[in-house]
Order: structure tokens, then C-alpha cells, then sequence
């Protein structure tokens, strides 16, 4: 289970996060959604130990996070972390080098999913194969949790869709728990079993989806127009 | 392929309705095996974790059955299938009728209507 307790973050006079109280089960898939700037990426990088909470604690099964607990959260930067002069193959050899938990075989598998040449250089690929290297890396972790932030950003259909196919067929949620930000609501909404909706730092709610649908009977897109619109004034 | 969902009932229901159907066109035969959770949510690209509410519920209507170990099965049980057929044609009609009765229509010329239209379908249909 990740927990937030108080938690609050602030980047000098900037509040990101204000006084988030949270808990999220394990063993399903949970949607980070907000606008630019309400603080999803923030949200993750506090569960990865890659930011340190201002005020309040995050912990993840109970232990308080530090940057070692990528022993046991896989992260998805919304950035690029390869080094450029890696091959695919060499990139998949890096990172099972930095994780005790990579599964090479895994990798190679979701390699083949997705199509990709193990012997092109990472700096000649499409922003798409990009993309998808990076979730390659991500899932062939046996981690527990699995965080990514803004997998579908920037990418055209197609990738998405086998973005979206991939994280179906090789997160195991018998073991593992995925959280994902996006801006792609739409198409995420089917993969959602939570939603965690943010709003310029603060909790608006967090939900089951298919309740959120069976009780506003709207789509989770559609509750967001609405709601966050409502809150302006 | 990739079915859409619509956008106002929670999207494991909407699954359910739709494997419902299936059985009742014949494309899922009684006692045949359903797709494992996984393939399932692989061909309708939703959450393993909605294909097994999905499962659950159909099981617990007795539309399904799970065998442990071997997977989810339709129902072999006729009578529970007859019934199924029954339930979704009432729950239509009941739709229709209530959006006709919405627009002031009566049962008179609901039925009229009705007929016309089946007709002039029928005869469509043999063109």
C-alpha cells in the first residue's frame, strides 16, 4: 500500500502538493489525473524518493520512502533517461545492471511485442520507439509497483494503442500495482481501476472508476469537465 | 479490433451485457469456454482486474461458471438461458417503451407503429 500522511511539497514559493492525505491498495491499476501543474508528477516522484515531501510522509508497505525504495517502485520519467549511444540491447543490459529484480527474458519478449530492432542505436529511433523502449525497460522489472508518468504524451495512435496493449499483457496485478499520470483520459479510462484526481495541489477525489460512471453516469473525461470547470469561479 | 465503450455505465457491466448477447446470437455456445481473463482484456483493451468483476458477476447471475483450474464456462443449464433471453428482451421492450411514453406516444399507437415498422421490414428484408 502507498500511503501519503500530510503531505505537502514546495518548490521555493511554489506549492505543488498541499497536505495530501492518501492511501492507495495494492493489486489494481490507479489513474493520477489533474491539469498541468496540479502536481501528478510531483505525486510519483515523491513515491520514487526522487522528491522529498516539505512537510508530512510517504511510505510504500508500510516503510518510509528513500531513494532506495526504487528496490521496489519501477519509474517511468515523463523525460528521457537513455544514454544515446546504447544500443536497444545495450540499454536493456544497463538497466538489468541497476535493478536486481530486471528480467532480461521479459524484456526480450515485450522487446518482440512491440517490434523492436535490439541493434538500432537509441538516438536514431522515432520519438514513438523511444516510447516504447522506455516501457520495455519499466515492465520487464518484477517490481511490486510500477509508476509512470505521461507514458501516452506526445505519441501518435498507434503507439498508444500498443502502449496501452503492452501494459495490459505484462503487468501481472496478481503482484504488481501501476500508477500512471496521463493527459490521454480517454484512453486510459478503460485500464483504470481507480482515479486519483488532483487540483492545483489539492485532493479533489479518489474513486473507484466504474462507481464514478455508475454514479454521475458520466465518462471519467466527462467528470473532469465538468468538475474541474465547477471549481473555478 | 477495438470495442468502444460508452461512456455513461461502468465499463465491467457494459462487458457483461455484451458477452450476454453474445450468448444469446449463438456465438457462444452453452458450455463453451470464455477467453482467460487476460486475453479477454487484451482483445477489449479494459483492466484484467474489470474482466474479472465482469466474470464474477456473470457467474454470480449463473450465466457462468468457473471450474477451478480450467477457466470460465457459459452455462449448460437451458433453463437459465431461457431465462436469460426472457430478462433482456423485457429489459428492451422496457426501454422503448419508456422513451415512447417519454414522447407522449400511447400504447395503441406504440403497437400500431410498431407493426408498420415490422412489416415494412419484413418486406425490405426479402427484396
Amino acid at each position: 500500500m502507498i500511503r501519503f500522511e500530510g503531505v505537502s511539497k514546495r518548490y521555493l514559493t511554489r506549492t505543488a502538493l498541499d497536505a495530501v492525505d492518501l492511501e492507495l491498495h495494492p493489486y489494481q491499476v490507479i489513474g493520477v489525473v489533474g491539469e498541468n501543474g496540479s502536481g501528478k508528477s510531483t505525486m510519483l516522484k515523491l513515491i520514487t524518493g526522487l522528491a522529498r515531501p516539505t512537510s508530512g510522509q510517504v511510505h510504500v508497505d508500510g516503510e518510509p520512502v528513500t531513494r532506495r525504495i526504487a528496490s521496489k517502485v519501477a519509474y517511468l520519467s515523463e523525460l528521457e533517461t537513455f544514454y544515446p549511444f546504447h544500443t536497444v540491447e545495450e540499454t536493456v543490459q544497463f538497466h538489468a545492471s541497476q535493478f536486481p529484480d530486471f528480467d532480461r527474458a521479459r524484456a526480450r519478449e515485450i522487446m518482440a511485442f512491440m517490434g523492436l530492432d535490439p541493434d538500432a542505436k537509441v538516438k536514431n529511433l522515432s520519438k514513438g520507439n523511444r516510447g516504447r523502449v522506455k516501457l520495455m525497460v519499466t515492465l520487464a522489472r518484477n517490481a511490486p509497483y510500477i509508476l509512470m508518468d505521461e507514458p501516452l504524451s506526445g505519441l501518435d495512435p498507434m503507439v498508444r494503442d500498443s502502449i496501452i496493449k503492452g501494459l495490459i499483457s505484462f503487468v501481472d496485478l496478481e503482484k504488481q500495482t501501476v500508477v500512471i499520470t496521463t493527459h490521454e483520459v480517454n484512453e486510459i479510462e478503460p485500464l483504470l481501476d481507480t482515479v486519483v484526481a488532483i487540483r492545483q495541489g489539492h485532493l479533489l477525489k479518489v474513486e473507484d472508476v466504474d462507481t464514478l460512471r455508475g454514479e454521475t453516469g458520466l465518462s471519467l473525461a466527462e467528470w473532469m469537465t465538468q468538475t474541474y470547470a465547477g471549481n473555478e469561479s | 479490433m477495438k470495442p468502444n465503450f460508452q461512456h455513461s455505465s461502468p465499463i465491467y457491466l457494459q462487458l457483461s451485457d455484451r458477452i450476454q448477447r453474445q450468448i444469446l446470437r449463438g456465438e457462444l455456445k452453452p458450455g463453451e469456454k470464455l477467453p482467460s481473463v487476460r486475453e479477454m482484456a487484451m482483445f477489449s483493451q479494459v483492466n484484467p482486474n474489470t474482466v474479472q468483476r465482469t466474470y464474477n458477476e456473470l457467474e454470480r447471475m449463473g450465466i457462468v461458471e468457473t471450474r477451478r483450474g480450467q477457466g470460465t464456462f457459459i452455462t449448460e443449464d437451458a433453463a437459465r438461458l431461457n431465462a436469460l433471453r426472457d430478462d433482456l428482451r423485457q429489459r428492451q421492450i422496457a426501454t422503448f417503451v419508456e422513451a415512447m411514453e417519454e414522447m407522449g406516444f400511447h400504447s395503441q399507437e406504440i403497437l400500431t407503429g410498431l407493426e408498420t415498422y415490422l412489416n415494412k421490414h419484413k418486406g425490405s428484408d426479402q427484396d
